[in-house]
C-alpha cells in the first residue's frame, strides 16, 4: 500500500520539524498559565477558555513558521525590514490612534501593530547583514547595523511606545554583540549611555519620568503605579516559602491587584504557590532558553546562530522584565510574562519566535565539524 | 583558504565565548529574582503576612466634591444633593434576582428602577457596587437597617448626586455626567488620570460636563486605613484631603436661553447669540432638547428609545453640528467679497430677468421671483436678496476664491469653541471635491455656491460667528461658553479663555456699506420688514432659506410627513443694536418655510428681551391669544 507509505514519510517529514524540548518547557508554561489564569480570574472559565483559543491560534502559526527553512528566511531579511520600516513609517502619518498612541495600522477589516512585526525582521535583516560581511567585520559595519537599529527603533518611541522599542532595540544590541562588537566599542558605548541619561531623562514624558521615581518610593504615588508596586510586592511576600495554595489567594481575590490576568498574572502566581513555585518556573524559564542557547550553539550557518541567539536572549528579557516589575526592582513597564501571561497578540509573537528556533534546528548540520 | 578557515573558526570561537557569557548573564539576573523572592517570601515573609491577612493597610479614596456649573449672572445650573442610595454588588451574591425580590419587600422597586438596574447591569463590572434604589427616605433607610442582616452585599450609602434644577433649560450646552464605563475608563488611562478617579462613579459624558471635566473633577484624596481581616477600617493612618472640583462660570444668560427656547415653541432648530465684542455666547439653543437628569445614573430603556428613536432627534446638538445650507444668509459675504476682489463696486448694477444662465449654456438658473427684480444694484441685491446678482458674481469670483474668502469667516472649519464635538461644515472648492467625490468641479456649481446652496454647509455656530465678525467690523474672535473658572475653596476667579482675535483684511468702508444693506433689509421694502415692525431700536439682519434636497424613498408613502419634512428650512442672521451691536445672532427653524416670516420673528423676540427686557410670551398671549391655536 504505497499511500500508506507516503502518508507516514510524511507524517514523519511534518513532526520531525518540532523540537521536543521545546515544545514540553513551553507547553508546561502555557499550561501553568491557564491554572494561574483560572484563579486570578476569579475562577472564569470563558477567559480560560479564550486563552486556550489564543494558544491554539498561535500553534497553528507556529506549524507554518517551524516549516520556514532559514535560507528561506535570509531571502526575505530585507524585503521583510524594509516592509516592516514601510509600515512603522505609514502608522506615523496615517496610523489609527488607540488609547492616545498611535502604532495601530488598518488594512481593510484587519488591524495590527508593525511594532510586532519588527520584533522578528529587526534581528533577521542583522543576523542576514552580518553573514554577508563574515570575516570582514569593520567599524563601519557596526555603524550600519546601529543604524538599522536606530531607524525602527526610533520610529516605535515616537507612537509612542517605550517598552516595545526598548525590547526591539534589546534584541538588535543583543545580536550585535553576539556577531562580535569589539569590547572597546561596547564600554565606550557603555559610558556613553551613562553620560546621556541626562539627556534622555530631558526627552522623557511626565509620565514615563513619573514611573520610574515610583519604582524608587512606591508610597510617593500609592493611588497609581505605586498602588500596583505596593500590592505585588504585599501578595507576593505574603505568599512565603510554599504560597497560599491555588485558588486560596487572598490579596488577588480581594480585588486589590491590578491587571492580575495579563501584565501582573506573576504575583498571583506568588501569592498562591510562594518561594517553592516561583523558583520552579524559574527553572522551567531557564531550561527553555537553555535549550535556545543550545540551539544557537548548534546552528548550521552563523544567520541561523545568530538569529537563534537574539530570540533566546529577547525571550529572557521579557521574563525578566516582566517577573522584575511585578517583584518591584524594575520600573512598570508593560512586558507580558511569556506563555503566561492572558493576550493573544503576546502569545502569537512568542510561538513564532519558538517556530523559528525549532526551523533552524531542524536544519542543523547531523556531523559536527 | 587556510586563512579564511581560522577565521571562521576564531569567529565560531568568539560566538561560543559571548554565548557563553550571555548564559553567565543569564543566571545570574535569575539569582538576582531568586534573592529578591526570598526576601520578600522568607525573611519579610511574617511582615507581608500582616499586611496581606491580619492587618490590612487599605488605600480608601476620598472622592471630590465635584463644581457647579454657573450662569453668567450667578444662576445655578449644576449642583450635587446628598441623598442615600441602595446599592447591590451582584459578585458577593449568590441569586441576584431572588435578592432583588426580597429587598423589594422591604423597600419598594418600581419596574423603572428595574429596567435602569438591568441597564447598568450590562456595562460594569461584578465587584462594582451599583444603586438600585436612589432618593431613599427616611423611613425605608430605617426599616432596611433592621433587615440588613439578610441581605449581605447590599448596603446603604450617602452619596452626593448631581442635579440640573433647571431640567431640559440648555441640556445641550451642560449636557450630563453618567457613570464610567469601559471606554472611559480606558481613556482615563491613556491619559494616566485612572488614579484620580478610584472611587469616582461618574464622569462628564458631553457638552460643558464633558470639555471642563477636568476643573469640574477635582483632585481625589485618600485615606490610609488599616483594616481587620473582614475589611472593617480599625484606625486612620493618614489623610490626604481632597481637592473640590472648580465651579465653571458660563457666558449664557439663561434667562436669554429661555426666552430663545420658548419662542421655538413645538419647532425644530437652532439659535446661537454671541456677544460680537468679546465672542462671549450669550445663548445656544437646540430644539427639541431633553432633560439630562434622566442620564445621570443609567437612564431606562423606554426614555432611552423615546429619545434616541424620535425622528427629531432631540439628542442631536443642532447648534453645532447641524449642517444646513446657508441660503441667502451667505449674500451680505458674497456682497464683501465682490468688493474686496474688485469685482464688484458700490454701484455695480444688472438688469435681473428673473434667471441667469452661463455662457453658452441653456439651464437658466432661476431667480426665488419669477420675472426677476428689474435693475438691481449692489446694495438693493442684499436687501431684496436678489439670486440672479450673486449667480453672476459666483461665476466671476470663481469657487476657489470665493472659498478662499469666505474660509476667513470661519466658513468651512470648526470655529474652535470651548465645547466638545463642533462639527466643520463643508465649504466646497476644487480641492475640497477632488479629495471628497474625486470629481471635477464644474461651473453649474459655482452659480449656486454663490446663493449659499449646493455642497455648501454651516452650522448655526458658524453662522452667528460670521455674523459676529461682520457686527464687529471684521475682528474675528473665537466663540467661547466659559467666562471664568471659580476654585470653590478659595473663591478666586480665574479668567479661562483669552478669546483669540484676528482683524481680517477687509476694508472699514466696505464692512460699513454691508452693514447699511443689511440694516436695509430690515426697513420696509426689506425681506425682513415685518418682523422689525415698531421696533424700538434699529437692527440689522439677511433672511435665508435652505433646500432641503433629496426625499429619502422610504418615506415616500407618507404624503403628509414628507410635506412637512421636506419643507424648506428657514434661517436668520442679525445683530443688533445696528450701531454699536452688543448681540449677533443666527436662527434656524427647520422646515419652517422662509426666513422672513418664521425665523426673523424669532431674533426680534431675542432682541427685545436682550436690549428691553421684554419677555415675548406673556405681551403676545394678551394681545393674540387666537394664534397659539393656529400654531
Amino acid at each position: 500500500m504505497p499511500n500508506t507509505i507516503n502518508i507516514g514519510y510524511w507524517v514523519n517529514r511534518f513532526l520531525g520539524r518540532f523540537d521536543g524540548w521545546l515544545l514540553a518547557f513551553s507547553g508546561a508554561l502555557a499550561v501553568l498559565g491557564l491554572v494561574v489564569l483560572y484563579s486570578a480570574s476569579g475562577q472564569d472559565m470563558d477567559r480560560v477558555g479564550d486563552q486556550l483559543r489564543n494558544i491554539a491560534i498561535a500553534l497553528l502559526v507556529m506549524c507554518v513558521v517551524v516549516h520556514l527553512s532559514p535560507k528561506w528566511l535570509e531571502q526575505i531579511a530585507v524585503p521583510l525590514y524594509v516592509l516592516g520600516v514601510l509600515m512603522l513609517i505609514a502608522v506615523a502619518l496615517f496610523g489609527q490612534v488607540r488609547l492616545g498612541a498611535r502604532r495601530w495600522l488598518s488594512v481593510g477589516p484587519i488591524s495590527f501593530q508593525p511594532s510586532e512585526l519588527m520584533k522578528f525582521a529587526l534581528p533577521i535583516m542583522l543576523a542576514w547583514y552580518f553573514q554577508k560581511r563574515e570575516g570582514r567585520l569593520h567599524f563601519f559595519d557596526f555603524c550600519v547595523a546601529a543604524l538599522i537599529v536606530a531607524i525602527p527603533a526610533a520610529l516605535i518611541v515616537r507612537q509612542p511606545d517605550l517598552g516595545t522599542a526598548l525590547l526591539v532595540s534589546a534584541s538588535g544590541i543583543y545580536l550585535l554583540f553576539l556577531a562580535g562588537l569589539s569590547w572597546k566599542l561596547i564600554i565606550g558605548m557603555g559610558v556613553l549611555a551613562g553620560a546621556s541619561l541626562p539627556l534622555a531623562w530631558s526627552m522623557l514624558h511626565d509620565y514615563q519620568r513619573q514611573r520610574v521615581l515610583t519604582l524608587l518610593d512606591p508610597a510617593q504615588d500609592p493611588l497609581g503605579a505605586g498602588y500596583h508596586i505596593i500590592q505585588a510586592t504585599i501578595a507576593i511576600g505574603s505568599g512565603g516559602s510554599v504560597g497560599k495554595g491555588w485558588l486560596h489567594g487572598t490579596q488577588a481575590h480581594l480585588d486589590f491587584l491590578p491587571e492580575r490576568t495579563t501584565d501582573f498574572i506573576f504575583a498571583v502566581f506568588g501569592e498562591e504557590f510562594g518561594l517553592a513555585g516561583n523558583l520552579s518556573l524559574l527553572v522551567v524559564y531557564l531550561c527553555l532558553i537553555g535549550r535556545g542557547l543550545y540551539i544557537a550553539l548548534r546552528a548550521a550557518t552563523p544567520f541561523s546562530r545568530l538569529l537563534a541567539g537574539s530570540i533566546t536572549t529577547t525571550f529572557f528579557t521579557y521574563a525578566f522584565v516582566n517577573m522584575g516589575m511585578v517583584s518591584g526592582i524594575l520600573p512598570v513597564v508593560g512586558v507580558p510574562l511569556p506563555l503566561v501571561s492572558y493576550g493573544g497578540s503576546s502569545m502569537l509573537t512568542i510561538m513564532i519566535g519558538l517556530g523559528i528556533l525549532m526551523s533552524i534546528h531542524a536544519h542543523r548540520p547531523l556531523v559536527q565539524g | 583558504m587556510s586563512v579564511a578557515l581560522r577565521d571562521r573558526l576564531q569567529e565560531t570561537r568568539e560566538f561560543r565565548l559571548r554565548l557563553g557569557l550571555i548564559a553567565a548573564f543569564i543566571v545570574i539576573a535569575f539569582a538576582v529574582l531568586a534573592a529578591r523572592w526570598a526576601y520578600l517570601q522568607v525573611s519579610q515573609h511574617a511582615h507581608y503576612q500582616t499586611l496581606a491577612e491580619n492587618n490590612r493597610i487599605s488605600i480608601v479614596p476620598i472622592v471630590p466634591n465635584r463644581g457647579l456649573i454657573l450662569d453668567r449672572n450667578g444662576i445655578v445650573l449644576a449642583d450635587n444633593y446628598s441623598a442615600y442610595t441602595l446599592e447591590v454588588t451582584p459578585g458577593k451574591l449568590r441569586n441576584l434576582d431572588a435578592t432583588i425580590a426580597a429587598l423589594s419587600e422591604v423597600v419598594e422597586i418600581t419596574p423603572r428602577d428595574r429596567k435602569r438596574f438591568s441597564k447598568l447591569l450590562e456595562d460594569s463590572h461584578s465587584f462594582d457596587s451599583l444603586p438600585i434604589r436612589l432618593r431613599l427616605n427616611d423611613e425605608e433607610v430605617a426599616r432596611f437597617a433592621v433587615n440588613r442582616y439578610r441581605f449581605p452585599g447590599v448596603e446603604i450609602n450617602a452619596r452626593l448626586f448631581r442635579r440640573y434644577p433647571l431640567g431640559q433649560r440648555a441640556a445641550h450646552v451642560l449636557g450630563y455626567i453618567g457613570r464610567i464605563n469601559d471606554k472611559d475608563l480606558q481613556d482615563l488611562e491613556t491619559r494616566e488620570e485612572s488614579s484620580n478617579y478610584r472611587g469616582s462613579d461618574h464622569i462628564g459624558k458631553v457638552g460643558i460636563e464633558k470639555s471642563y471635566e477636568k476643573q469640574l473633577h477635582g483632585v481625589t484624596g485618600f485615606e490610609e486605613v488599616e483594616t481587620d481581616a473582614g475589611g472593617r477600617a480599625l484606625r486612620s493612618l493618614k489623610r490626604n484631603e481632597a481637592t473640590s472640583g472648580s465651579d465653571v462660570v458660563l457666558t449664557i444668560d439663561i434667562k436669554l436661553q429661555e426666552v430663545a427656547e420658548n419662542v421655538f415653541a413645538e419647532r425644530r432648530g437652532a439659535l446661537v447669540a454671541i456677544d460680537p465684542r468679546n465672542g462671549e455666547v450669550l445663548a445656544l439653543v437646540s430644539v427639541p432638547t431633553y432633560d439630562p437628569n434622566l442620564f445621570i445614573d443609567g437612564i431606562d430603556q423606554a426614555n432611552w428609545d423615546a429619545l434616541n428613536n424620535s425622528p427629531d432627534t432631540p439628542l442631536t446638538n443642532r447648534a453645532l453640528r447641524g449642517a444646513y445650507p446657508p441660503g441667502s444668509t451667505i449674500k451680505p459675504f458674497m456682497a464683501l467679497a465682490g468688493l474686496t476682489t474688485g469685482k464688484r463696486g458700490p454701484s455695480s448694477a444688472i438688469h435681473d430677468p428673473g434667471f441667469f444662465s452661463l455662457p453658452g449654456g441653456s439651464h437658466r438658473y432661476r431667480d426665488w421671483k419669477a420675472g426677476g427684480h428689474g435693475v438691481v444694484d449692489l446694495k438693493k441685491s442684499v436687501v431684496i436678496s436678489c439670486d440672479t446678482y450673486y449667480y453672476g458674481l459666483a461665476r466671476d469670483l470663481e469657487i476657489d476664491a470665493l472659498a478662499e474668502f469666505m474660509a476667513q469667516f470661519g466658513f468651512g472649519r470648526p470655529t474652535g469653541i470651548d465645547i466638545e464635538n463642533e462639527a466643520g461644515g463643508v465649504l466646497p472648492s476644487r480641492e475640497w471635491k477632488r479629495k471628497r467625490f474625486k470629481q471635477v468641479w464644474y461651473p453649474g456649481e459655482t452659480v449656486i455656491a454663490g446663493i449659499g446652496q449646493g455642497y455648501w454647509q454651516a452650522t448655526p455656530l458658524q453662522l452667528a460667528h460670521a455674523t459676529a465678525t461682520i457686527a464687529n467690523d471684521g475682528l474675528l474672535i473665537r466663540p467661547h461658553l466659559v467666562r471664568a473658572i471659580r476654585a470653590s475653596a478659595s473663591g478666586a476667579e480665574q479668567q479661562t479663555i483669552k478669546p483669540l482675535a484676528t482683524q481680517l483684511n477687509v476694508r472699514a468702508d466696505h464692512i460699513a456699506f454691508v452693514k447699511d444693506a443689511m440694516h436695509a433689509v430690515t426697513l420696509p421694502g426689506g425681506t425682513a420688514a415685518r418682523a422689525a415692525d415698531k421696533a424700538e431700536y434699529a437692527f440689522a439682519g439677511k433672511t435665508g432659506t435652505a433646500q432641503v434636497i433629496g426625499i429619502k424613498q422610504s418615506e415616500k408613502y407618507d404624503e403628509k410627513k414628507v410635506a412637512e419634512r421636506h419643507r424648506d428650512h428657514a434661517l436668520f442672521i442679525a445683530y443688533a443694536p445696528a450701531q454699536n451691536p452688543t448681540i449677533a445672532l443666527a436662527v434656524i427653524v427647520e422646515n419652517g418655510g422662509h426666513g422672513g416670516s418664521t425665523a426673523a420673528p424669532v431674533a426680534r423676540a431675542i432682541f427685545d428681551y436682550y436690549l428691553l427686557g421684554k419677555v415675548p410670551g406673556a405681551a403676545q398671549a394678551e394681545e393674540e391669544p387666537e394664534d397659539a391655536e393656529h400654531d
